[in-house]
């Protein structure tokens, strides 16, 4: 058919501008030669620079446990502000509540960064590792939060009531019941604050401190000089990352759906 | 099929005249889906201003032979002629025909009006035309007082009043309603039945209905296709399908119906009524059955004997009947219908028959109850014996 | 938590699943508002913290006010420099947002109209780059646009240009929008894909049946239904993009002017922050309008 032939020039060529800048930084970290523009052979050499550059490597230190704190925390709070606004209807500034939580999300960083960092200065707050970790739960518990809520909206009330009417009191049920249902959003919800913290340059710059370089602002510093394969070597190990990290959680959520509706067919035939 | 019911009166039945044109017709149809075949080289002829029901299961290849008609699906074989034109290749936007979906599919973003509009407007019919054509298809539906609503502001019924308005608003050669009542609750199903028999009536089109509820397709249709794995078992009128199916498949899905396995004893034996059919014996495990048919198999072929249960009659004492058409056994289980009884009776040998009596008096304790020894006994032209 | 109706009225649990995100976002997002929209009424001083100190007790209300002057906002309506930034960065924004749609909306409707098995590797393939750092997506078009880049070795090679041409892209307004374009696509086209896919089939097969051709059934139907899918997708894109810092200060040029890059001059370049707060708070303003038009549609789509 016409329209299928349409969409498939469509498809290959917006996925091609989506993938093919990525290849080639990728492809370039493994480029022999210093110039970006010259294949050198194949080699290794800009890895080996990468790690025993101390800066780099303090960087990406700072920024794995900014990201791990600030996801951890942000999923706990989205999680209970997703609960929030699924679950109770009615509570006084609703819409604020609301409003705060969808604002993060579009809002510029520059405004975010700097919104916090003149709110560090005014509590006389030192800052550093604190205070970028702080600045990114506040943004990434708004992703997670939106995540969650999708799943709660969808999730059967029934189960809930069905584990009270047997004898099973709120705060277990939630534990027992609601929590391992909707632990799949939660967990894709830690995935994504955790790269997002990651990613995160504007912000981190706004509210970090000396010592507390994370590896966002390292490249970006780099990155003003000129391109050099040391970055794309980074580059390609935060995308390899980040890949493996996506394509896991994606494959052990479908996994548990496919297993989820095996149990249920089995059921029902067991069943009849 | 063989069995005559006798002179029966009929205003429409261009069917039975071999000199009238069919108004569409199917032509050695095969539909396949990879190695699935929905339709089986199905050959099907509907006359002008008839009611046609095509019934079946799902996916018995019933919603597939009327996309194919309204131009969604090609067939992969085969023909379909409307007035004579091959419809091949004519995409649906083009074809003298109009659907109304089972989902009813109306436009979410228009109001009631605008979705009757539409099909106008895509005709380029001047405004006017199709302001006083809206207006008449509102009045139809009883709708005038909804123009400007959304079709989220309509309940279910008025939605549906929408959808065949919507269909109708172009006065289509043919009008296809694929399930058109299925989402509707019993009660207003029962009415709008019979509105769909008045507005077909009135407007003078040809209607072919999709549907798997058989007391639907018995109610509207002048014809009813009974359809069964991508082909036709039966074409007939609803009392053709209902007395006289062709088939076990057929007896089976219309209504209710006791089946026995038989063996034929002697076929186109004496004639007791003059002018009816002379009687088939069978035996049914020390059971003795006579039926007025003619019938097809020979003496030793095992065939089915078939009768609805308002057609056995059930009483505590014996009846005059002797030999032939007559069971003895225990109330096993009653079903009371209101308007009906249907009596579980099961014979010495464990076999089940049912059968069905009118209420016909205002008792709460029914004579017969639980446990009660009862006869069964049916008339000659009670049952029928079905070859296959 | 997992009460209902009359129950969840009085139960402790309630005003910790509230409370505690309700507090956070108080002190850590609503609260910082305040404060940058009481430091842009600030004095400059050359002090670290470089403002004058205005809010000392919550006593000191009246003293605050009358120390707090518009001077910033004037100085910011003197100098044509903030005006052009911010007229430049809405119209960066919306052609961006323009060439979003133009790009995005085929691709998403070519998604949503793929064969179902396939779909959720469609989604996938979106859905990874969003993942992969804005940074490191910015940085990889930096190689390929510069003059003597690949896009120029390319160009030659393939013999369009000659060996002494050179693609004069980066460090202009073009190469900010192919950067813009590159690293929202995916924010663009879920949104779009989201609102494509849930659309009913059957409604195109009525439209067809009523005599609508397919191109004109787009139209009338499939785009109409779409549009939350595109005030979404287009507000999720315009609104960061205008005050985007990254992609002008990586991509762009001295001529290439962007609020975003102003702010963050002002700020880490002037080390003025009462200023750079008054940038801020009319960069906010000029945003409020697509905000709540966000806010609203998200709430209608729930």
């Amino acid at each position: 058919m016409k329209a299928s032939r349409f969409d498939s020039t469509v498809l290959t060529l917006c996925f091609a501008f989506l993938y093919i800048p990525i290849l080639i930084l990728i492809i370039y970290s493994f480029n022999a030669s210093k110039l970006v523009t010259v294949w050198g052979g194949f080699s290794l050499e800009w890895y080996r620079v990468m790690w025993s550059n101390e800066g780099l490597m303090d960087a990406a230190w700072v920024t794995a446990r900014v990201g791990v704190l600030s996801a951890t925390i942000g999923t706990v709070l989205g999680t209970l502000a997703a609960l929030a606004l699924t679950r109770y209807p009615r509570f006084p500034g609703r819409m604020a509540f609301t409003g705060m939580i969808y604002a993060p999300l579009v809002m510029p960083e520059v405004i975010t960064g700097l919104s916090l960092l003149l709110l560090f200065v005014a509590m006389n707050v030192e800052r550093g590792f604190w205070t970028v970790t702080i600045a990114h739960t506040t943004f990434t518990m708004c992703y997670v939060a939106i995540i969650v809520q999708s799943r709660l909206v969808t999730f059967d009330r029934s189960l809930e009531e069905a584990a009270l009417d047997l004898g099973c009191p709120p705060v277990k049920t939630f534990f027992k019941i609601t929590l391992p249902l909707i632990l799949p959003a939660i967990i894709s919800g830690w995935m994504l604050a955790f790269t997002l913290s990651l990613d995160d340059l504007v912000i981190a710059s706004f509210t970090t401190g000396p010592g507390a370089t994370t590896l966002p602002i390292k490249i970006y510093s780099q990155v003003r000089l000129g391109v050099t394969p040391e970055i794309n070597a980074i580059c390609t190990i935060l995308i390899g990352l980040v890949t493996i990290g996506v394509i896991f959680t994606s494959i052990s959520t479908k996994r548990a759906e496919t297993r989820r509706i095996l149990d249920e067919h089995q059921a029902v035939r067991a069943a009849g | 099929m063989a069995k005559s019911l006798g002179p029966v009166k009929r205003k429409f039945s261009p069917w039975t005249d071999p000199a009238a044109t069919p108004f569409i017709r199917f032509e050695n149809i095969t539909k396949r889906y990879g190695d699935f075949v929905a339709v089986d080289n199905l050959t099907l002829d509907i006359y002008e201003r008839e009611f046609f029901s095509l019934l079946g299961p799902s996916g018995c290849g019933k919603t597939t032979l009327m996309r194919m008609l309204a131009g969604f699906e090609e067939p992969t074989e085969g023909r379909i002629l409307l007035q004579g034109k091959d419809l091949s290749g004519t995409p649906p936007y083009k074809r003298p025909t109009n659907m109304m979906f089972q989902s009813y599919a109306l436009f979410p973003h228009m109001t009631v009006e605008k979705n009757i509009a539409f099909g106008l407007e895509q005709d380029g019919l001047p405004k006017a035309d199709i302001q006083a054509r809206v207006e008449e298809m509102l009045r139809l539906v009883k709708l005038e007082n909804f123009a400007k609503r959304k079709p989220a502001q309509l309940s279910g019924g008025q939605r549906q009043r929408v959808a065949l308005a919507r269909s109708l608003a172009k006065r289509p050669k043919v009008l296809l309603l694929d399930e058109p009542l299925g989402a509707l609750d019993r009660k207003l199903r029962e009415e709008t039945q019979f509105e769909l028999m008045d507005i077909q009536h009135t407007l003078g089109l040809t209607f072919l209905i999709v549907t798997h509820d058989q007391e639907e397709a018995m109610t509207v249709s002048d014809r009813i296709a009974v359809m069964d794995k991508g082909i036709v078992v039966q074409v007939a009128t609803p009392a053709e399908i209902y007395e006289a199916p062709n088939s076990r498949y057929v007896a089976e899905f219309i209504g209710d119906i006791n089946i026995l396995e038989c063996a034929l004893v002697e076929n186109a034996g004496e004639c007791v009524h003059p002018g009816h059919p002379p009687v088939v014996h069978l035996e049914s495990d020390g059971l003795k059955i006579a039926v007025e048919q003619e019938c097809a198999a020979v003496v030793g072929d095992r065939v089915a004997f078939a009768i609805r249960p308002e057609k056995v009659r059930i009483s505590l004492d014996q009846p005059p009947e002797t030999g032939s058409n007559l069971a003895h056994g225990e109330v096993w289980d009653i079903g009371y219908l209101g308007d009906f009884s249907v009596f579980l009776v099961r014979l010495e040998d464990g076999r089940t028959i049912r059968a069905a009596q009118a209420n016909v008096s205002r008792l709460v304790d029914r004579p017969i109850t639980f446990g009660d020894m009862v006869w069964l006994s049916w008339p000659l032209d009670g049952g029928l014996v079905l070859t296959r | 938590m997992a009460e209902t109706g009359a129950t969840s009225q009085n139960n402790p649990w309630r005003w910790l699943v509230v409370g505690v995100p309700y507090l956070w976002l108080l002190v850590f997002f609503t609260a910082p508002f305040l404060i940058i929209f009481k430091i842009s009424l600030s004095d400059t001083a050359i002090a670290m913290p470089p403002y004058t100190p205005t809010f000392e007790g919550f006593g000191a209300i009246g003293d605050f006010l009358s120390q707090l002057d518009v001077e910033n906002y004037l100085f910011l309506t003197e100098d044509p420099l903030y005006i052009n930034a911010y007229l430049s960065s809405l119209r960066m924004a919306l052609i961006s947002t323009g060439l979003l749609l133009l790009i995005g909306y085929p691709m998403a409707l070519a998604m949503a109209r793929a064969p179902s098995t396939i779909r959720p590797t469609l989604l996938m393939m979106v859905i990874l780059p969003f993942w992969t750092s804005f940074l490191i997506r910015v940085y990889a078009w930096i190689g390929i646009l510069k003059p003597e880049g690949l896009l120029t070795l390319l160009l030659q090679s393939i013999g369009l240009f000659g060996p002494d041409q050179q693609v004069q892209i980066f460090r202009t307004d073009y190469a900010v929008f192919i950067g813009i374009v590159y690293s929202y696509l995916p924010f663009m086209v879920l949104p779009l894909y989201s609102a494509l896919e849930k659309m009913d089939n059957t409604l195109l097969e009525a439209a067809s049946d009523l005599g609508c051709p397919p191109w004109k059934a787009f139209w009338k139907i499939t785009f109409p239904l779409s549009l939350p899918g595109v005030i979404a997708g287009s507000m999720i894109c315009f609104i960061p993009i205008t005050g985007e810092f990254v992609i002008p200060d990586l991509l762009g040029g001295a001529e290439t002017l962007m609020i975003g890059k102003t702010l963050w001059t002002e700020f880490f370049g002037n080390r003025d922050w009462p200023l750079a707060s008054a940038v801020a708070v009319l960069l906010l303003l000029a945003l409020v309008v697509p905000i709540v038009i966000f806010q609203n549609q998200q709430q209608k789509v729930r």
